[in-house]
């Protein structure tokens, strides 16, 4: 009995081993031949390209890798959504290929990792979003009363500070409840980027990062987490990002620009901002920590917005896979565009791109560049 | 199939015998173990190291964790994980005996398996399934239900004081309770099987009603076992991270009302270690993981000397 089960066991061994190997040659042939790139001597070898970061792109990155495989189909490029800071530990410690993250490296950051370019592949929004029974989008809101909001000064939605630029709304007399993210997230970042740049009260108490010390508030766990504390807990106000808040039909405010404006958070308008700040930007090899294109000038910014980032190293050590990614970043900067709005992605304005195009030239293979 | 007898290659062939080179084998395993948690242990305090350097026994007496400026403190984490696993138990303990008595000693027959299938199913729901529940269905109706009859007729104690939005420290003790019920249910009820049938026959015998049989024979003799269920219960709730994580709040306060949202240890390690980038913020996430390793360990190690002693008095049963 037991002779047989063994023998068994090993047929069933067998087979699967066979399916294994006689699969990958099945699977080459029917894929190559319809585009015609192939050699007649040898088929492509395939390529992988590795790049790991921020969550926030991830279903951009993912869109992209697709497509392009159906263009390239010996490339494969694989992205892990792990967050940011893993994506820039991935990449000082060149596990990877390409890293990403939603905020430029810091100074230190930027030093510890010796010919890094930084390359901005889309850019989100960040919009406040709230929970007000009978009231849909379009609050108007200015940066310090977000602040002082998020500071726990202002209490009360009928606070005159949010009424007198409301006055086609009828605001309760009811507590605000806070919600902000409590995990670590480009998002926060962006959102307290914003904040204590409009704020010097802000600046002093908490300042910008990933995860900060919020003085009030419930936090939750992603966007979900705090689109669903908004859902639950009416008179509630937070901050998600602007796809989700679309997706998820979640009202959302319209925020006062440098310019004075109040701005609807949309593509349109966070694109415009991205724009305007355009001659601020620095080379791709040089440090980006100073970079933010949050309050941006122009009549029709939206002022809470921000790139997020690829990674790469400007001089590659593989000739082949130092080109092929040098040539996937030259198409994720230009076709690879078409499919951000899709996605609700901002696509990059034509000034970034070209800046893109110098950065992605700089790259090279032994002081050759690769493309 | 004859053997040839050969004395001189006796014991070689002992030697190298299946059972010795079974015992070789699930030896290296076991050893394994001991080597696997050393080099936790070790890697957790080498990568601490930073942060105890920089912060020294502050770390475990501050309340501050401000990422920004970089100043850590761990007491809001340790007081989360502490007071809401402590909660889990106070809630679920009753419970978990209650649901192992009536399965051994009060269930009809036919009931017994499946309801203990059923309750020890609960455990296998993954936990984020249950942080879901949690947050769409337990969080509101704790703020609509249980909230404000708790602030009416207890709120002059602190403990249920000040506004509650659903998500608070008494929301993640009910979900601990609820995922560590099935857990000291079922080990519970395991012991209690355990107890000689003599001994209920005995305590019947002197004439005891069906409780007094339970009080008097069965619970004390599976005491220790009960026990050892209830410090399961009590190490899998402290050291629970996605359910808690999202129906605690996630606010590094220390609050007396248990309306307010908290923190736990492993809910700041699973929230933050992904976007942590600067060298001292890994660090003293890391030591916390570090203060998690070492506060479950003494717990552990208490629960095994409370259990000692109480088999040296009682010389009961053991389970």
């Amino acid at each position: 009995m037991n002779r047989l089960k063994i023998l068994i066991i090993f047929i069933l061994a067998g087979v699967l081993l066979a399916g294994c190997v006689s699969k990958q040659p099945s699977e080459v042939q029917p894929t190559v031949q319809p585009t015609g790139t192939v050699q007649p001597t040898k088929a492509p070898e395939t390529v992988t390209l590795n790049g790991a970061g921020a969550t926030f792109p991830y279903p951009l990155i993912s869109k992209w890798s697709s497509e392009y495989n159906k263009i390239k189909p010996n490339i494969q490029i694989n992205y892990q959504s792990v967050g940011s800071g893993a994506g820039i530990k991935q990449i000082t410690e060149k596990t990877v290929n390409f890293g990403a993250t939603d905020a430029p490296l810091t100074e230190q950051e930027f030093s510890n990792v010796s010919g890094i370019l930084q390359i901005p592949e889309t850019i989100g929004a960040v919009v406040v979003a709230y929970n007000l029974p009978g009231i849909q989008n379009g609050v108007k809101l200015s940066g310090d009363v977000v602040a002082d909001i998020f500071l726990g000064k202002i209490k009360k939605w009928n606070d005159p500070r949010i009424t007198s630029p409301n006055p086609d709304i009828q605001f309760p007399d009811k507590d605000i409840i806070v919600a902000h993210r409590s995990d670590g997230s480009g998002t926060t970042f962006v959102f307290t980027d914003y904040l204590t740049a409009v704020s010097p009260d802000w600046k002093s108490k908490v300042g910008k990062g990933k995860s900060v010390n919020w003085p009030v508030g419930l936090g939750g766990k992603g966007n979900e987490g705090v689109s669903g504390l908004l859902s639950q807990n009416p008179y509630s106000i937070g901050y998600i990002e602007l796809a989700f808040a679309k997706l998820q039909n979640i009202p959302y405010a319209y925020i006062k620009n440098k310019a004075g404006k109040f701005i609807e958070p949309t593509l349109e308008t966070t694109a415009s901002a991205a724009a305007g700040a355009v001659s601020t930007l620095p080379a791709g090899d040089m440090s980006w920590s100073s970079v933010s294109i949050v309050d941006a000038p122009g009549e029709n910014s939206y002022p809470i917005g921000s790139f997020t980032y690829l990674l790469v190293y400007k001089d590659q050590t593989d000739q082949t896979k130092g080109k092929i990614l040098a040539e996937f970043l030259w198409w994720a900067v230009h076709d690879g565009q078409k499919y951000s709005s899709e996605l609700l992605y901002v696509p990059l304005p034509d000034d970034v791109v070209s800046l893109n195009e110098k950065t992605i030239r700089l790259m090279n293979y032994n002081g050759q560049p690769l493309i | 199939m004859d053997r040839p007898n050969l004395s001189f290659f006796r014991i070689s062939r002992r030697k190298l015998s299946g059972d010795f080179i079974f015992e070789a084998i699930v030896g290296l395993f076991a050893l394994g173990i001991l080597i696997l948690a050393f080099l936790l242990f070790r890697e957790l305090f080498i990568e601490s190291g930073l942060s105890r350097n920089t912060f020294g026994l502050r770390f475990l007496a501050t309340s501050t964790w401000d990422p920004v400026n970089e100043v850590f403190g761990a007491l809001p984490f340790i007081f989360g994980t502490l007071v809401s696993s402590f909660l889990a138990l106070l809630i679920a303990v009753p419970f978990s005996l209650g649901i192992a008595i009536y399965l051994c000693e009060l269930a009809p027959e036919k009931l017994r398996t499946p309801l203990s299938f059923i309750i020890e199913l609960l455990a296998a729901i993954p936990s984020v399934i249950i942080g879901l529940w949690g947050i769409f269905i337990l969080a509101p109706f704790i703020r609509d239900y249980l909230a404000p009859p708790l602030s009416m007729y207890l709120g002059f104690l602190p403990l249920f004081q000040g506004p509650m939005y659903g998500l608070s420290m008494l929301t993640g003790g009910v979900i601990l309770a609820i995922m560590i019920i099935p857990i000291t249910s079922s080990v519970s009820r395991e012991v209690i099987m355990t107890v000689p049938t003599h001994q209920r026959e005995a305590a019947l015998a002197l004439g005891s009603t069906g409780w007094e049989t339970t009080r008097i024979a069965v619970l004390p003799y599976a005491r220790s076992g009960i026990f050892g269920a209830v410090i399961l219960g009590f190490g899998r709730a402290i050291g629970e991270t996605m359910a808690v994580t999202m129906v605690i709040g996630n606010s590094p306060k220390i609050s007396e009302s248990l309306f307010s949202p908290s923190y736990t240890m492993a809910s700041v390690i699973a929230n933050e270690f992904v976007e942590a980038t600067s060298k001292l913020y890994v660090s003293s996430l890391i030591e916390i993981g570090l203060l998690l390793l070492v506060i479950s360990i003494i717990i552990n190690i208490a629960a095994r000397i409370l259990v000692w002693k109480l088999l040296r008095v009682e010389g009961g049963g053991r389970a």
